[in-house]
């Protein structure tokens, strides 16, 4: 046994594939009964580090513990993980009550507690009556529940779902994300969850690792990824963000002064080693944190006069895209439909002024 | 599919769009591109084998007198078939050892073709061609090196007895039904190698592994989820080994010696030596009607037993 945060211990795992290094060294813990996502774009080592902690891959380097055991003795067979393929990899030759019964098998059950587990398990998917049915005979989502229940049924420790959502349409796989997150609260498992869709991520997960090239670039949580990223690239990843160069002119009681690229000299809160008088560092900030206004405002905020070149409207909210003279790419601003960002009266033609909160910039090291 | 139509029935006044009535009709048919693909091949069927067959079906109900038929109708063929104790035994022994052939084959092969399915990665076409290389010698070379391998003073013989293992060289190698079974084992491995390749090759890995993370180890897998997704193949290999092997008289000929005889022998002595056409074909009827009736209760029977075991 060991404490609840370090329930899944990774150390040091790396996985080669001849020359390719699919996983590289990563450490990170997973807490019991965490909503865990590995994010991070297509072949960046998602789906290796998954059949790695299920026991389909051994790791080149390192050791996966679970509840404190070490998992390099341990047979896949014989794992407390059970996983949600991407496919499904529902058995053709069984009915959906057999599917679900594959895995009680060995737990010397009776037939009637397999039987009462089954149906149990079928209706907490939503399922109920389908038991008699086979693979070919459900839709998509509906042969998402059955492999989530077959291996739920089986109680694991810790459950694998590898892009369950990637083959759903998009109102659909929000359905199953809520649900999804119903269930894992409700069973207390710990899910280790693949996507590389960030915007699911966020919406489920306790916590993110956010991968590329087989590392871990940031750990954390939805918010604190979100508000606080430590790299351009993870910034970039999560959400939209305007990024701008600067070079850092002065620090002082936690607070930089900066040259910033069209902005001019702002400052903003510095919290990092990096930001060190002289230093070329990156200045990020939200769309949705930008002001867009006729006047310039008079409450002390940073300001910049720009153009507004383009704007989409997105249903909740109005993108505009402003340029700013000294800047190469135009800035994104996000204005909500309630209009509390903005001047009711923007044109298209006109000048107008683009301010912002000190406190709302993100100061990032130039990699 | 609504515009074929539309355009249809506006061409259907003018007389002169006959022809092209005609093409939107064959296009909307899959039935009838269906056959135009398989009149070629219905064509030849038909001339080489529906002809020859129901003269067949004709002969067995007449006579033989001498060297003339007697074309009256005569059920006398078939009773005889059923009643002589030597067509009955002879008709035995050959499903018995088609039976064997068709299993102790298809248990050979599964192994071959699951290595290739899964533990081969690159040059599977390789392999494939390698196994099948055998067959590029005459049917009738391979029985002759199989006798050569069985005979009294063959390979196997000799070389036990150069080994000590045995004093006098074993006689029931040759001459022999083993002797059958073995020879027509080899001969037709490769038609049980590759449906049961094919089956097992059609296999999601991803279903094998399913079958691991829920707690099969290697042995539980395999019965579980790989033997019953290949049973299609199975089923494919011995039939195509149980029925063409039953009606072979070559192999028996060569290397059976008297015990090996088989059904396919005799009848074959009815249209050259004997001399009783009409008996040959009703024997040879008999046969089909037997083999198609043993071949559809077999394949009843494990469907049935796959879905017992679903
Ligand atoms: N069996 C293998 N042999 C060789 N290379 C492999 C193997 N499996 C994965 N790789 C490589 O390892 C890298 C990571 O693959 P992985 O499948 O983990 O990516 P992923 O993050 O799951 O991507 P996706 O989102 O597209 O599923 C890729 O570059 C891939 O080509
Ligand atoms: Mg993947």
């Amino acid at each position: 046994m060991t404490s609840n945060n370090d329930f899944v211990s990774l150390t040091d795992v790396s996985k080669h594939f001849g020359s390719v290094v699919a996983v590289d060294h990563l450490s990170f813990t997973i807490s019991r009964g965490e909503f865990f996502s590995l994010l991070g774009p297509s072949g960046c080592g998602k789906t290796t580090l998954l059949r790695m902690l299920a026991g389909f891959e051994s790791p080149t380097t390192g050791e996966i513990y679970i509840d404190g055991a070490p998992m390099s003795e341990v047979p896949p067979h014989h794992r407390p993980t059970n996983m949600v393929f991407q496919n499904y990899a529902i058995f053709p030759h069984l009915n959906v009550r057999a599917n679900l019964a594959y895995g009680l098998r060995y737990d010397k059950i009776e037939k009637a507690e397999v039987g009462r587990r089954v149906e149990e398990a079928l209706e907490m998917v939503k399922l109920p009556g389908f038991g008699n049915r086979r693979s070919n005979e459900l839709s998509g989502g509906e042969r998402q529940r059955v492999a989530l229940a077959r291996a739920l049924i089986k109680r694991p420790k810790v459950l694998l779902l590898d892009e369950p959502l990637g083959a759903l349409d998009k109102k659909l796989r929000e359905e199953m994300q809520l649900e999804l997150r119903a269930l894992q609260e409700s069973v207390g498992i710990t899910f280790i969850f693949v996507t590389h869709d960030q915007e699911e991520a966020l919406t489920l997960s306790t916590r993110i690792a956010v991968m590329t090239r087989g590392k871990a670039l940031q750990v954390a949580s939805p918010k604190d990824l979100y508000n606080h990223p430590v790299s351009v690239e993870v910034a970039d990843f999560i959400g939209q963000m305007n990024f701008v160069e600067a070079q850092v002119m002065d620090v002082r009681n936690g607070e930089a002064v900066l040259d910033a690229t069209g902005l001019g000299k702002i400052t903003a809160p510095a919290s990092s080693d990096f930001v060190q008088k002289g230093a070329n560092i990156i200045v990020a900030i939200r769309p949705e944190k930008l002001i867009l206004s006729a006047e310039r405002r008079s409450d002390g905020l940073g300001a910049v006069q720009c153009t507004i070149k383009t704007s989409a409207y997105l249903g909740d909210r109005d993108h505009f895209y402003v340029s700013v003279d000294g800047c190469e790419k135009p800035f994104a601003v996000a204005i909500a439909e309630t209009g509390a960002n903005s001047d009711q009266s923007l044109d298209r033609q006109s000048i107008v002024w683009l301010s912002w909160a000190d406190e709302s910039l993100i100061l990032l090291p130039r990699d | 599919m609504n515009e074929t139509t539309i355009e249809v029935s506006a061409l259907a006044p003018s007389p002169k769009s006959w022809g092209r009535r005609l093409y939107a009709w064959y296009l909307r048919s899959d039935a009838l591109k269906g056959f135009t693909l398989l009149s070629p091949t219905l064509l030849v069927m038909g001339l080489t084998m529906l002809i020859p067959f129901g003269i067949m079906v004709t002969i067995s109900f007449w006579a033989q007198i001498g060297f003339e038929f007697d074309t009256t109708f005569t059920l006398a063929n078939y009773g005889e078939g059923v009643e002589q104790p030597l067509y009955r035994a002879l008709l035995l022994r050959s499903l018995a050892i088609s039976g064997t052939c068709a299993v102790v084959t298809v248990l050979v092969s599964y192994p071959m073709a699951y290595y290739v399915a899964f533990h081969v990665h690159k040059h599977k076409m390789t392999w494939i061609i390698l196994m099948t290389v055998p067959f590029f010698t005459s049917y009738l070379l391979r029985v002759f090196a199989w006798k050569v391998i069985l005979g009294y003073n063959g390979v196997i013989n000799s070389g036990l007895k150069g080994l000590g293992l045995i004093e006098e060289p074993l006689a029931f190698l040759l001459y022999s039904p083993t002797a059958v079974v073995i020879t027509l084992a080899h001969a037709w491995a490769a038609f049980a190698i590759l449906p049961i390749y094919i089956s097992l090759e059609k296999i999601d890995r991803s279903l094998l592994e399913a079958a691991t993370d829920l707690g099969d180890g290697p042995v539980k897998r395999f019965l579980g989820v790989t033997l019953p997704l290949s049973m299609p193949g199975v089923i494919a290999a011995t039939l195509m080994i149980f029925i063409p092997t039953v009606g072979d008289y070559v192999t028996p000929a060569l290397v059976g010696g008297p015990d090996g005889i088989m059904i396919a022998n005799l009848i074959q002595a009815q249209f050259g030596l004997v001399n009783n056409w009409p008996m040959g074909a009703a024997l040879a009827i008999d046969m089909m009607v037997v083999v198609a009736v043993i071949s559809l209760l077999y394949i009843w029977l494990t469907r049935k037993i796959t879905e017992k075991i679903a």
